[in-house]
């Protein structure tokens, strides 16, 4: 049976049934208890679960993102609220070099079943340390898995595989995907009541064509799907790859579609450069080039902070209409 | 402790007014959508920005946190040019790029940020360049009861203690970091008896008390200008209002707020002021309409100001030939 919940709604499901499933699952962070997560993505959990399961912390992400390393470590598999990405500065010692490492550097001896889960992206002026993408800085760490989903249905399904996965996954969760009342957007979808996975690793064709192939995640999937309907009235078809982890990379679906389209757009919400968007097109560079017709293309934040001001803002994010003008150029190259 | 003059009470009123009013305007016309990002007021902890920044003179350096607008009017910003920013206007002290939790003047030596926590190190920075210039400048550093449970106030008491820097430390314990209480978050009842592992002094104290607020810095920053270092402060006080705007705060027991409107720092001062202090009201009345005119021209200033071009988006990542 499927109904229709909203993004955090989605997040929230998964987690329950995880922790009804699995006595090991808990979850901590910073308000995720009564006030039920910032983004409204904990809610329900503490009623159900209690203090015991779902754990408010003090303001201290070193030490309780390190702790759920060391929980881990023994056994227990927690889920890790880390309330904006923005602020894994504060932790970054405790994630890329403990969690992300100590598999590799004990030889396999430990493992650290854990979960990451954190908020990104920005589109509502909340500035330069509470609007950042992020995503990729950890892709660049091995050992990490880097997850991110675009959709309710995608949220639900690949959140249980990270809790089931045993190694330590980051997850991305979208504000603006969220659903909550004072942010703008928010998608709702169908959503199965009962458990359900989705594989780490699989990229999903959100939309087939064949003239170009836009390779995205998160928000900018919806982005994309409505600049796809305008450029589909002009007759011309893009093909939406929406990557939904970014490790494991899915290189298969990306160069498939390349070879059938020729080219390639990729919209990346974070900073453009040493990004995701730089390795997907040096993935096809490499692996695919002979199949495109036309220069990749990029369309990314250049290089700035995300500045506070609206107008500012806007010219940095990228959108549905800048989509639209880097696809059409580019079909027209 | 000598008692504040009636002039020196009501200069602090005066400030005191100006913070409360300005936010109460400020979280209405956020309410209504024309200011971008979150909005954190600090109604309610006036008497804390006040007390404190009485004590500091120009050369003095304040850090603060997402809660800032009461320490920068107390450090006496602009108005106007303040206002401007938070409605993401060219004017604005940052030209719109840092908004309401990025507040820069270097007129008034006073910075904050977003980051819990992250103002400390920064300000124990400052302290260290005034004690090398030779300076009796000092440093301080405002944060929340939360912010205490951060690495980063150990570390940055311990350097300050060890190096007898010009720091203080002032801690704004308003119960809440979010929606975790104190209790929940701090495993002792007052963060300055944590200054006795870093062999400084820590004082207790009402936050809510203006006069109380203002003489307690007072030893501080003596202490800090004579070079004897750092101290930390905590006052206790209480948040008005939501974490931010739009906060349900289904967390907060009614009758917890109702008291805490009874205590509430203006309140307690226009009573001390007309009680003991022989002012009356229509004095205070008058301040109050004083101050609303200069909030109604910050107001005017900012929404008729300019927005800024698109393309200054791509200006200030570096400085403009970066080589000295
Ligand atoms: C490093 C970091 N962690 C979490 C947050 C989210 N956050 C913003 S304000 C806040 C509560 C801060 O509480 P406190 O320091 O007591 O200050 P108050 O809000 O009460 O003024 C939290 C958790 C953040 N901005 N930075």
């Amino acid at each position: 049976m499927s109904r229709i919940l909203t993004f955090a709604e989605a997040i929230s499901e998964a987690m329950a049934q995880e922790m009804e499933r699995d006595e090991r699952v808990f979850l901590m962070g910073e308000d995720v208890g009564r006030y039920g997560g910032i983004f409204g993505t904990d809610v329900g959990l503490y009623d159900k679960f209690g203090p015991n399961r779902v754990i408010d912390t003090p303001i201290s992400e070193s030490a309780f993102i390190g702790a759920g390393i060391g929980a881990a470590m023994e056994g227990l598999r927690p889920i890790v609220e880390l309330m904006f990405v923005d602020f894994f500065g504060v932790a970054m010692d405790q994630i890329f070099n403990h969690m992300a490492k100590i598999t590799y550097m004990s030889g396999g001896n430990f493992s650290v079943p854990m979960v990451l889960r954190t908020a990104i992206g920005g589109g509502y002026g909340d500035a330069a340390q509470h609007s950042q993408i992020l995503y990729s800085l950890f892709a660049h760490v091995p050992g990490i898995k880097v997850v991110v989903p675009s959709t309710p249905y995608d949220a639900k399904g690949l959140l249980i595989s990270s809790i089931r996965d045993d190694n330590p996954v980051m997850f991305f969760e979208h504000k603006l995907l969220a659903g909550l009342d004072w942010l703008p957007f928010g998608v709702k979808g169908e959503v199965p009541e009962e458990p359900y996975t989705i594989p780490l690793g699989k990229a999903d064709i959100k939309r087939s064509g064949k003239d170009l192939t836009i390779v995205t995640a998160s928000l900018m999937v919806h982005r994309a799907l409505a600049a796809a309907e305008k450029l589909s009235a002009e007759g011309i078809e893009a093909e939406i790859i929406d990557l939904r982890s970014l490790v494991p990379l899915d290189k298969e679906t990306i160069l498939t579609s390349v070879a059938k389209t020729h080219r390639l757009l990729i919209v990346d919400e974070d900073y453009l450069s040493y990004g995701m968007s730089g390795e997907i097109a040096a993935v096809v560079a490499e692996e695919g080039l002979y199949d495109l017709e036309a220069p990749i293309k990029r369309l990314a934040v250049p290089d700035v902070p995300i500045p506070f001001s609206h107008p500012m803002e806007d010219f940095v994010l990228p959108n549905e209409k800048k989509i639209y003008a880097a696809a059409k150029a580019l079909v027209q190259e | 402790m000598a008692k504040l003059t009636k002039e020196e009470l009501i200069k602090m009123y005066s400030q005191m007014v100006l913070i409360r009013l300005f936010e109460s305007k400020i979280g209405e016309i956020y309410g209504k959508g024309a200011i971008p990002g979150e909005m954190h007021l600090s109604n309610g902890q006036e008497a804390i920005a006040v007390g404190v920044c009485a004590n500091l003179r120009a050369d003095d350096a304040v850090s603060s946190t997402h809660r800032a607008h009461g320490h920068m009017i107390a450090k006496g910003v602009d108005l106007k040019k303040m206002t401007a920013e938070l409605f993401g206007r060219k004017t604005g002290l940052c030209k719109g790029k840092g908004g309401h939790m990025h507040l820069f003047d270097p007129s008034i030596k006073f910075g904050c940020g977003g980051i819990v926590g992250a103002g400390m190190p920064l300000a124990v920075g400052s302290g260290l360049a005034f004690k090398r210039k030779g300076l009796d400048s000092v440093s301080v550093v405002f944060f929340g009861d939360g912010a205490a449970n951060q690495g980063t106030f150990h570390e940055s008491l311990n350097l300050a203690a060890l190096w007898k820097l010009p720091v203080i430390f002032v801690c704004e314990d308003n119960r809440y970091g979010i929606s975790v209480t104190k209790e929940m978050s701090t495993a002792i009842n007052s963060n300055a008896d944590r200054a006795v592992s870093y062999g400084i002094p820590g004082v207790a104290a009402d936050g809510n008390d203006v006069a109380e607020v203002y003489q307690v810095t007072k030893a501080a920053v003596e202490r800090a200008r004579k070079g004897e270092g750092p101290t930390l402060l905590e006052f206790t006080t209480y948040r008005l209002m939501g974490h931010f705007e739009g906060d349900p705060e289904v967390y907060k027991p009614k009758e917890e707020q109702e008291e805490a409107l009874r205590n509430e720092p203006i309140i307690r001062l226009e009573k001390v002021l007309t009680k003991e202090y022989g002012v009356n009201v229509e004095e205070l009345v008058k301040i109050k309409e004083a101050r609303q005119a200069e909030i109604a021209e910050a107001i005017k200033f900012a929404e008729t100001s300019p927005w800024p071009k698109p393309e200054e988006a791509l200006e200030d990542v570096f400085v403009e030939g970066g080589v000295r």
